[in-house]
Formats: C-alpha cells, sequence, structure tokens
C-alpha cells in the first residue's frame, strides 16, 4: 500500500514537471550520459549548468529563468531522435549537442523535419562539438549552428603545424570507425600529401566508437609500423584508453590529437611520460587565456571539480544570451536571424562569428602541448601536475574554408 | 613483425583467459541445470565493483579474496530463491528471469556507482615493467592477470577430474536422477556449482576491473562474446570452453593485426554483392569475427568443437 502511494506521488512528480513552462527557458542537454561516452557527457552537464546558473545568478534571460534539462542518448543516433522527441514533447525548443558526428547529422535532420512539420513550434539545434564538415556543407541546416571548428579545420591547423617539424617522418593515422573518425583520416592523408609528400603513412586504422577497453592489439600495432608520430581524432574513453595502452606498451611517439584534453585524456599521457610531445587543437589554452578567462575557468574549476574542456560552450551561451536580449525573444525563427553573422568576443580573446552562409563559427585556434607546468601557468589537468602549453596560433581569418552548403532558409 | 606475432599471442592469450574465467562457470552452469545464464557477465561486472569497493577500502588484495567469495554468495541465493523455483515451470521461465536480471543488475550498479567509470586502479606492488622485449615493456599486472587465470583454470580442473567433489558433480552433470537416487542432494550441488560458476565471473572481474574498464555496461559489453565461446567451444564442455576461449582471444587480437583486405589479396574486382566488403581491411573487420565464428560453428558443427550433444 505504502509503495503503492510512493509510486503515485512519484508519477504525479513526473507530470508535474512540464507543467511549469513559460517562465523558464529549457535548453535540452542530448549527450550521453551513460555507456562509453558518459565520462564526457557529463562535463558537458556540468558545464552547461554552471553556464545557466552564471545567467541566471545575473537575472536570468528577459527576466526568465534559463534551465538545462539532461537527456541521455547513449551516443546512439536512434536514441537521440527519440529524446529529442521527448524534448519537443516537453515544450523544449532549444536544444544542444556535441558528443559524435553520427548523432548529430541525425538530430540535424530530424529538426529540419519536425520544423517543416510544426510552423509556430520550431526548434533550435546548438551544436557545440559534432565536428564532421558535411553538417556546415553538403548537409547544412537553416536550424543547425556550430560552434566548434569542424574537423577540416582542426586538421589544417595541426598539418601546419607538423609542416614545419622536419623531425616527423613516419605517421599513423588511428580514429573511431563512423563519419567523423573516417573524415579525420581522409583529411589527414590529403592534407599532409600536399604539404608533406615526404612523410609516410605508415598505418592506417579504424576502430570500432567506444567498444574497446582494451587497445593493446593496436599499439602492438603501432609499434612494428616504426611510425614516429600518430595523429588520432579519438575523444572520450577511446582516448584515454588507447593513450593508456600506449603508457602500458612504453610506446615512444608523439601524438597530435583533437581531444586530449577529455576526461580521463591528461591522466593516461602523463602516464606515457611524453612530456610536451603530445599536441591538441582546441579553440582555448586554459594557461595563456586572457586574465578575465582565467579567473572564470579557476571559479568554474572549483566548482564543478573539472578542467573547462568546451570553452566553445561559454563562447554558445553568451552568444545565445546575446541573442535573446537583442531579439527580446526566446523564439527560435528570431535567435536563429539573429545567431546568422552574429559577431562577439570569444572566450580566449579574439573576434569569433557566426558565418552565415552555413552556421559555421570561426575562432582563433590553438595549439598546445601537455607537459609539466611551466613557471607562472596556473592550471594543471585532473591533478597530475602537468598542463597545456600554447605552441601555435592560428588566427580566425586564416581558418576560413569554403562551404558548398546551399541553405534554404524558411 | 616478430615483435607483431609476439604481442598479440600475449595479448590474444591473455584475453582467451579472462574469456575463459566467465565461459568456465557458465558452461558448467548450462551443462548441469540446462539454463543459459544470461546475467552471468553480470557477476562479472559486480565483481569488479565489489573489488573497487573494497580495494578503495582496505586494498586490493583483501578484495582478491573477499569479492568473489561475495559474488558467488549472492550467485548461491540467486539459485536458491530465483531459479529453483522456476524450475518447474520449465527453462523458458529460467532464461526470462536471467535475461531480467541482467538489466536488473545493471540498474542497480548505475544506481550505487553511478553511470560514470570509477577509479579502479592496480595496487602499487603490480605497478611496474614485468618485462621488456623487442623494445616493448610488458605490464606486471598483466602477468599477474595470466597468472591467476592459469592458476584458476589447473584448480577447476584438478577438483573436477580428482576430488570426491568432482566425481559427484560430473556425475550429476550427465545423470542427475541416478545421483540423486545415489542419495545426493542434487539441489544442493546445483546451488553449489551455481555459487562457484559465479563466484569464478565474479574472479574475473575483480581482476580485469583495474585493466580494462569498471563502468556499468561492461557486462553488456562482454555478455555476447561469452554466448559465442560456449557455443563454438560446445555447450556443457569444459575443455571445449577453454579451447575456444584461447582461439576467440587469439581470433581478435590477430585479425587487429591484419592490415589486408580481401581486395589486396583476391584480386581489385569484387564479386557481384560484395563490392564495399571486398575493400575492407580484417583489422576493421575484427569486432564481428567472433559472431562469424559462431555462425559457421552452428552450420557445420552444430556440437560445437569439443560438444557431445546438441542443444
Amino acid at each position: 500500500m505504502r509503495f503503492a502511494a510512493a509510486s503515485t506521488a512519484l508519477a504525479f512528480s513526473l507530470i508535474a514537471v512540464p507543467a511549469l513552462a513559460g517562465d523558464t527557458i529549457k535548453i535540452g542537454y542530448i549527450d550521453p550520459l551513460s555507456g562509453g561516452g558518459a565520462s564526457i557527457g557529463e562535463v558537458g552537464l556540468k558545464t552547461y549548468q554552471y553556464l545557466a546558473d552564471e545567467i541566471n545568478a545575473s537575472g536570468g534571460l528577459l527576466g526568465k529563468k534559463v534551465e538545462i534539462v539532461a537527456f541521455d542518448n547513449k551516443t546512439n543516433p536512434q536514441e537521440s531522435l527519440i529524446q529529442a522527441q521527448k524534448a519537443a514533447d516537453q515544450g523544449i525548443r532549444i536544444i544542444t549537442q556535441g558528443n559524435g558526428s553520427s548523432v548529430a547529422a541525425a538530430l540535424s535532420d530530424w529538426v529540419t523535419k519536425y520544423n517543416d512539420r510544426n510552423p509556430g513550434k520550431e526548434i533550435i539545434y546548438l551544436n557545440y562539438a559534432a565536428v564532421d564538415p558535411v553538417l556546415t556543407n553538403d548537409k547544412c541546416s537553416f536550424w543547425h549552428f556550430r560552434w566548434d571548428a569542424n574537423s577540416d579545420i582542426k586538421m589544417a591547423a595541426l598539418t601546419n603545424f607538423i609542416e614545419d617539424r622536419p623531425n616527423i617522418k613516419k605517421i599513423y593515422l588511428i580514429n573511431q570507425d563512423y563519419s567523423f573518425g573516417q573524415s579525420v583520416q581522409k583529411q589527414a592523408r590529403a592534407m599532409l600529401k600536399e604539404k608533406r609528400p615526404d612523410i609516410e603513412i605508415a598505418g592506417d586504422e579504424l576502430h570500432p566508437l567506444l567498444k574497446i577497453t582494451d587497445f593493446s592489439p593496436y599499439i602492438a600495432k603501432i609499434k612494428a609500423s616504426g611510425a614516429d608520430t600518430v595523429i588520432t581524432g579519438n575523444w572520450g574513453q577511446d582516448f584515454a584508453l588507447l593513450l593508456k595502452a600506449a603508457a602500458d606498451a612504453g610506446l615512444q611517439t608523439d601524438w597530435y590529437t583533437y581531444y586530449a584534453g577529455g576526461a580521463g585524456g591528461p591522466t593516461a599521457v602523463k602516464q606515457t611520460g611524453l612530456a610536451h610531445r603530445v599536441f591538441q587543437v582546441t579553440e582555448g589554452v586554459p594557461n595563456s587565456a586572457p586574465e578575465a578567462s582565467q579567473k572564470w575557468e579557476a571559479d568554474f574549476r572549483a566548482k564543478e571539480g573539472v578542467a573547462l574542456f568546451y570553452p566553445r560552450a561559454v563562447n554558445e551561451m553568451h552568444m545565445l544570451a546575446k541573442a535573446v536580449n537583442q531579439a527580446k525573444s526566446d523564439d527560435p525563427k528570431a535567435l536563429a536571424a539573429q545567431f546568422e553573422g552574429m559577431t562577439a568576443e570569444g572566450f580566449d580573446g579574439g573576434e569569433i562569428t557566426m558565418r552565415k552562409d552555413d552556421h559555421q563559427l570561426f575562432q582563433d585556434m590553438f595549439i598546445s602541448s601537455l607537459g609539466p607546468l611551466d613557471p607562472g601557468a596556473k592550471f594543471d589537468e585532473e591533478g597530475t601536475g602537468w598542463g597545456w602549453r600554447k605552441v601555435g596560433v592560428v588566427q580566425a581569418n586564416n581558418t576560413i574554408l569554403p562551404t558548398t552548403c546551399k541553405m534554404e532558409r524558411p | 613483425m616478430l615483435q607483431l606475432i609476439a604481442f598479440s599471442t600475449l595479448n590474444g592469450v591473455l584475453y582467451g583467459m579472462l574469456l575463459f574465467m566467465m565461459a568456465s562457470g557458465l558452461t558448467l552452469i548450462f551443462s548441469m541445470m540446462g539454463v543459459l545464464n544470461f546475467a552471468h557477465a553480470s557477476f562479472y561486472m559486480l565483481g569488479a565493483y565489489f573489488g573497487f569497493e573494497i580495494s578503495r577500502r582496505v586494498g586490493f588484495w583483501p578484495g582478491l579474496v573477499l569479492a568473489p567469495l561475495m559474488v558467488g554468495a549472492i550467485g548461491a541465493l540467486v539459485e536458491r530463491y530465483g531459479l529453483r523455483r522456476l524450475h518447474r515451470r520449465g527453462h523458458v521461465s529460467e532464461l526470462l528471469f536471467t535475461f531480467g536480471l541482467a538489466f536488473v543488475v545493471e540498474e542497480l550498479v548505475q544506481m550505487v556507482w553511478g553511470k560514470l567509470p570509477v577509479d579502479y586502479r592496480v595496487p602499487p606492488q603490480l605497478d611496474f615493467v614485468a618485462f621488456r622485449l623487442f623494445d616493448t615493456t610488458y605490464p606486471a599486472y598483466r602477468v599477474f592477470m595470466l597468472v591467476i587465470a592459469v592458476g584458476m583454470f589447473a584448480a577447476l580442473l584438478a577438483l573436477l577430474t580428482r576430488t570426491r567433489v568432482g566425481l559427484i558433480i560430473q556425475a550429476a552433470l550427465t545423470h542427475p536422477d541416478m545421483v540423486a537416487m545415489l542419495g545426493h542432494d542434487v539441489p544442493k550441488i546445483f546451488m553449489l556449482v551455481f555459487g562457484a560458476g559465479t563466484a569464478l565471473a565474479g574472479l574475473a572481474g575483480v581482476i580485469a576491473g583495474p585493466a580494462l574498464v569498471t563502468q556499468p555496461d561492461m557486462a553488456s559489453l562482454l555478455g555476447p562474446i561469452l554466448f559465442v565461446v560456449i557455443v563454438v567451444g560446445g555447450l556443457g564442455s569444459l575443455t571445449g570452453a577453454f579451447v575456444a576461449s584461447l582461439l576467440i582471444g587469439l581470433v581478435q587480437t590477430f585479425a587487429v593485426a591484419m592490415n589486408f583486405s580481401f581486395a589486396e589479396v583476391l584480386g581489385p574486382v569484387a564479386p557481384p554483392f560484395l563490392g564495399d566488403l571486398w575493400k575492407v581491411t580484417i583489422a576493421e573487420l575484427a569486432p564481428v569475427v567472433p559472431y562469424i565464428l559462431l555462425v559457421l560453428v552452428l552450420i557445420f558443427r552444430p556440437t560445437g568443437l569439443m560438444g557431445r550433444r546438441e542443444s
């Protein structure tokens, strides 16, 4: 009887939640909170909740509170669509997602169709980390905006850096077997061929996404190939475990990565002992960020206990706040109009621009390496005593690539 | 090349032995009770989490002993109060019971320890390089895993073939009614075997936890491979499970190491309907290889490599 009463109460409390819409602006956070992608999905959620708290502490947007509603998509495209529908049913009209370009492609497509069928109830999709170039090229959508530099931009920055390092002679590529990993693989090959035709590709590997718990067989293969450098777009657990296996086998190569800073990454890099030999390309480096941003990051770390892996999430939320205030509305259609061509001050300095043609944000990109903290540097990662050092920068206007997007505006 | 072969063999044998630690219990339970225990990998996961919890409080070594015992006790309780009651209603309800149990365990683990991987570390006493071969290091912890797995296999084999208990178990495997007539408590034997089988899975979890990742989906990642192992080995055959575990461990590791595709070996022109498949390298197919093996075995040798009965 007591159980029945409790479960009835629970059911009522579940029904009661969506009724509050109207005086809050809800943002649906659709990302992995279980399974192999959970470790970084959790970090993203903390970041967005912190950003929402920050906005609410200064009075909210148009007097409304901002609320982040989390949906667990298990890094699975089908599951994401179910969760997106759930969000829509709750009246959520702004969604944000980042982990997994396969998920992003499905979501972008779904949002476009949903908006066609439900005029007046449009949903806007803010992408903070899915970097498959196709999302702002052939498959671009009016309702999709991307704050992260796409994979081609990142690879261009990495290969420019590699171009000036003659000690690199043999490169091994290892990537996740899905749209994003394949695009890293393709671009790395094409750009290396153009910039450093003398470099030999010692191996080119694709492995299943977020399913492997022991990378030793792959590391044995890299070792046997005699490569001196590895390029990988791996993220989350797939990066941390890859480096953990490399540490176990004592593999001594340089690493050029997209996401070495993700959860568990710096810890694994420290285990390999490869000081300043693991590089990553990002839109921000905590130790060389402007003073105000360093202060912001210090507060963030103190409260949430994790590093700011997504400076782009800060840019996204700040631009969202700007769009809402300028449009004096939180309607997705009005927001989309505001975002097109919007410029702002980036979290790590410099001007950032949302290109109207394809909804890709352009920003300064940095290359940094992980190693023992330099004197005066403030931030180490995951309590390892190692931190990021800026070793290269590409100005935003040098990252601009042409797009094939033919935007269909409603 | 020699280096790749040496390390692929080491890695493959290690993975195979880990599989065997679980498959041995699963196949014993199957041959005795006729039930495929879908929750078997969940006991492996429980072992890892218990090991983590104990190592965090008391240390790794007590966990190595205590965690499998706890998992075994839970397994015995599940048999006594769950499966035994369902036994009368036939295998289907038993099967569904274990199937549901796997989900329940996964949810419980998520509720207690959260959805993120837990920080289950290799004990400091074993955190060093065991040996160096062709300039590649091999961690001591992996050697330790191998020793435990081999030791467990030897102990199990000795128990089953050299002791009185083993004799009764073997008899109960094939002639349960006759064993009962002779005055042995067959339900109790069932309970002990189930408890022991799950304890072995628990032990595998305790030692695999720090080397792989201790997270709530570790059971569902490993579960399907276990069934491949016992079907390929032959349902109910311990030696079969041993051979199949090693076979699958090695096949999967070596498949990763192979870079060629059908196109490179048999020429660039693909047979009709095989266009894309023709260009995929064996390495990319590695995760599927065990399942291809499963299908082939079921078609050409339904009893498995060493099995005697078809079921």
